[in-house]
């Protein structure tokens, strides 16, 4: 599975934002921790502006907020701004052949599994999951 | 072959007042008068009473038995919640692993911890058989049961459901 790269920085804006509730995050701190376009960031910041997940001020010291609740809000609300993960439109040749409308249902099986999961995951279940990679990360032991 | 009888657990976490993180819930083993609350619960939840479906449920769960688990959440002498699990050795050939199979909080109480302290006493009772993995299986489209169990750390487990039509 592979999100489009304007999907990936909203996750990564809307997870940003919702660790840190209480602050304004500035786009140019996102890009910079995710090696992106401060350019490309904005337009989707904006969006997520937009959609309602984040609230913007402008001037010194402006910048987003997350405005959602993290405990109902899915990375699904997240990807569907952005990008539709169901498969595109059959193209001639799929839907006229017994074999192209079997492998048809096989991608279909394997979509309507994704979008479920990322239904079932919300921006806190998330951030938990970043805080248990973290805490793996510390009390790991070093190889020796 | 009968199973063995054994010892219900001495102790639940949850199961008295003292040791629930919530205060005043009760999280405790199910008893014969608490089907009916536990039937209301479900038939909240899928629109379908099942009542002899629960009463036999009952019989298979609720007795004294050192696998299985039916708990329910109790405030103010009120059922609001319950949990149905089970250990079972080499299920779809993987060690001994304990199953979820059943839960349900009423809709009044959601969002109250109700599901997570149903969830940690029956991760005790688990952990007290023996077992280190805990598995359920829930509806692709159930997203409000799927979120929750995400929620509390489980993730998609190494297996793929599958079913057919009988021909």
């Amino acid at each position: 599975m592979k999100l489009q790269t304007q999907t990936m920085l909203a996750l990564y804006s809307i997870v940003e934002a919702a660790a840190h509730p209480d602050k304004q995050i500035a786009g140019p701190e996102i890009a910079e921790k995710y090696g992106v376009s401060a350019h490309h960031l904005a337009k989707v910041l904006r969006m997520l502006g937009r959609a309602g997940f984040l609230d913007s001020s402008r001037g010194v010291g402006g910048g987003y907020r997350f405005a959602a609740n993290s405990r109902r809000l899915t990375l699904m609300d997240v990807i569907d701004c952005f990008e539709d993960i169901g498969r595109p439109a059959p193209r001639a040749g799929e839907t006229q052949t017994d074999v192209g409308r079997a492998i048809g249902v096989v991608l279909s099986e394997v979509d309507a599994i994704a979008e479920a999961t990322f239904r079932s995951i919300t921006i806190d279940t998330l951030l938990r999951i970043v805080e248990k990679d973290r805490h793996h990360a510390v009390t790991k032991k070093p190889s020796s | 072959m009968t199973e063995p009888e054994a010892k219900r657990p001495s102790k639940i976490p949850g199961a008295n007042p003292k040791g629930s993180a919530l205060p005043g819930v009760l999280i405790r083993p199910v008893k014969p008068a608490d089907i009916i609350g536990v039937i209301a619960i479900d038939t909240e939840a899928t629109g379908i009473e099942k009542t002899d479906y629960w009463h036999e449920l009952f019989g298979h769960y609720g007795s004294k038995r050192q696998q299985r688990f039916f708990l329910v959440a109790e405030v103010g002498g009120v059922i609001y919640g319950f949990i149905i699990g089970e250990v079972r050795d080499w299920e779809f050939g993987a060690p001994s692993c304990g199953w979820i199979f059943g839960m349900g909080v009423s809709s009044t109480k959601r969002l109250h911890g109700i599901g997570s302290a149903l969830l940690g006493a029956l991760f005790e009772c688990f952990n007290r058989a023996g077992v280190e993995k805990v598995r359920t299986i829930a509806g692709r489209n159930n997203s409000l049961m799927l979120s929750f169990f995400r929620s509390q750390g489980m993730m998609a487990a190494p297996v793929i459901p599958l079913e057919c039509d009988l021909p």
